[in-house]
Parts: structure tokens; sequence; C-alpha cells
């Protein structure tokens, strides 16, 4: 009869960091930082504890997501070189762990939420697990060239939850920050692309440089910059918005454009004289941009605030 | 003195570090409570009993 013990030995125990490092730590500052924005601008208030709370529970669904896509992405991380030291294929984590503390936190995440805040905040938490691990992970990642596109949803969700947490309510000002970020992604993500020798391929990934050539991948940026444009200078003239943030808005997306026209203009055999330093440059500025978009809007919260 | 092994520590790490996320949780759910009371939010929800103080007087 086989052995029966639910304690067999395995040849490595992992650590407490071995977990968090499931729930993609990097990616849950920019959450972290978003959410707070989108809660603080809202109008209304929210207690300082339901708003530690709002903020640490979106956080968390964010990692439970993380810890459900590396579960299900285990192949291709461990064929790709930046992914190989993931806890799952480095074999530091069971995949079955991942998937339980995965499904586990995204419960107690959406759970919680709803308690410290409300219903619609806790929906569009759960909505934004789901599409980011069924929806981006499970089906589109590895089927179509526009993944980032798809993928750059699910990280556009953050402020919209925190807004929604202070008003239990979807408005203009919200999906516009929403719309901020899911159409800065994608050029974000393709300058990367193009400066940085890729492994997706051997993954069986689809990424727009391989699929589609980098000529294409330089007019999608651009396409999506200048797209992009009017939701920034849009999200501006709402409530949320005042003079820091027009003036943030017309700064930033001038270079952004100006910047997405460089890299348009040029190919690959001038990209490589240089280096990639447009690209590289525009990755840089990609960084800068949503920062300071989201630093803007906090900035005039704060003159709201003290006028 | 027992030397600790390495896999000693590294159980540790794990033990200490679901310990403190326990009681951190504990609390932040003992401090909702505590701001949602004090507050006077709706204490009671639906009971399979009807309860006029809950129904919303226009």
């Amino acid at each position: 009869m086989a052995d029966l013990s639910i304690n067999t030995p395995r040849e490595y125990e992992p650590t407490f960091g071995d977990y968090v490092a499931l729930l993609k730590p990097r990616v849950m500052s920019l959450v972290v930082f978003t959410a707070l924005v989108g809660l603080i601008v809202a109008p209304g208030s929210l207690h300082a504890v339901e708003m530690f709370a709002a903020i640490l529970f979106i956080a968390l669904g964010a990692g439970a997501s993380g810890a459900l896509n590396m579960w299900y992405d285990a192949d291709i991380d461990a064929v790709m070189r930046r992914t190989a030291k993931r806890p799952i294929p480095s074999g530091r984590v069971e995949p079955g762990e991942a998937l339980a503390i995965g499904l586990g936190l995204s419960g107690i995440s959406v759970v919680m939420l709803a308690l410290a805040t409300n219903l619609v905040a806790a929906g569009l938490l759960a909505f934004t697990i789901f599409f980011y691990a069924v929806i981006y992970s499970m089906w589109l990642k590895r089927s179509t060239p526009q993944n980032i596109v798809i993928g750059g949803a699910a990280g556009a969700f953050p402020p919209m939850i925190g807004w929604a947490a202070v008003t239990g309510d979807v408005t203009l000002e919200s999906v516009l920050m929403f719309a901020l970020i899911f159409m800065w992604t994608p050029p974000h993500f393709w300058a990367l692309a193009l400066f940085t020798k890729s492994d997706y391929g051997d993954a069986g990934v689809p990424m727009l440089t391989v699929t589609h050539g980098r000529d294409s991948t330089r007019r999608h940026i651009l396409g999506y910059t200048v797209l992009l444009a009017p939701v920034g200078l849009g999200l501006a003239l709402t409530t949320v918005g005042g003079p820091i943030t027009i003036a943030a808005a017309v700064v930033l997306n001038g270079l952004f454009l100006k910047g997405a026209y460089d890299i348009w203009r040029r190919d690959d055999a001038a990209a490589e004289a240089d280096n990639y330093a447009v690209e590289k440059k525009f990755f840089k500025l990609s960084l800068y941009y949503l920062f300071l978009h989201f630093t803007a809007l906090l900035a005039d919260a704060a003159l709201g605030a003290v006028l | 003195m027992k030397v600790t092994h390495e896999l000693h520590d590294r159980r540790k790490s794990r033990n200490v570090g679901v310990g403190v996320t326990l009681v951190g949780f504990i609390a932040i759910v003992f401090a909702l409570t505590v701001v949602k009371v004090t507050r006077g939010d709706p204490m009671q929800a639906f009971d399979h009993v009807v309860r006029p103080e809950m129904e919303i007087v226009e």
C-alpha cells in the first residue's frame, strides 16, 4: 500500500519570503500607489483605518492574482531567463501551494474589501483578479500578440477600485484613470521589448515584435501614444484635475508624443547604431509619465484641500 | 548547545511570518470593527424575521 503520509519529505523547505515572492511585491507597489491616488482624489472620505484596510486588501488581491498567474505560467516562466528564478520554476514552492495561496488570498481580499468598504469595490477587485488570472493568463496571453494590451487592463483597475471604495460608484473620472494606465501600458512595454533581447519566442508567447515585426511595433507605439494623449488631457479636465494636473498632462503628453514620433520615424538599423538610445529614453520617460500624472492628481487634491 | 540546521531557520522564518501575518489580520479586523461600531454603522442584517427598526423610512 502506498504511503499515506501527507508529510512527504521535500528537498527544499520554502521560507516565508518564497511565499511573499509569489505575490509579485514590485507590481504590488504600483497597485498601492495608484489605488491610493484613486482613494484620495475621490469625493468623500474614509476613516484612516478603512483607508488602510482598503489599500491593503486591494494590494493583497493583486498579489493573489500574481500567485495564480505564477501557478498557471510556471511552464513559460521556467523557459525564460527573466522568470526562471521565480518560486515555482526554481522549485522553491510547489504549484499546488501557489494555487491554494492564490485562491485563498483572492477570497480573503474580496470579502475583506467588501466588509471594509462596499460591494462595488469588492466586485471590481474580484473582476480584476478573474480578468488577470483567467482572461489574461490562461487565455489571451498565449494566443494573441495584443496580450500586453489585455494585460494592461488588469493593471489599470486599482485606481478605479480605490475610487469605488470611497464613492461606491464608477464614474467618468475613475474610468479615465483606468484608461490612462490601460493606454499607457502598451507603448511602455513595447518600447522595452524593442531594446531587450527577449525569449518570449522560446516560451511560445506571441509578442508583437516577433509576430508582426519591429517596424509594426514602432507604429503601434505611436498609435497608442496618440490615443493616450486625449485620455491624459481629458482626465486633467475632469473634477479630479486642476492647474497642476493640466500643466503636467500638457508637458508629459507632449514629451511622450515626441518620443513616440522619434521611435516611429526610425528603423532598427538606426536604433542599433546608437544602441537604442531613443527607445531607452522613451521607456524611462514612460515610467515618469505615469508616476507624475498620478502625483499631479494628488497635488491638485492637496491644493483643493488647502484652498 | 545544539546547533540549528539551516532547515530550521527556514521553518522559523515561515512560522514567524505566518504568525505576524495572522496577528496583523486580527488587529485590522478589530480596528475596522471599532471604527464601524463607534460610527454607528448598521449593526444588524436580515435574519428571517421582520425588524421594523431596519426599514428605511423616507
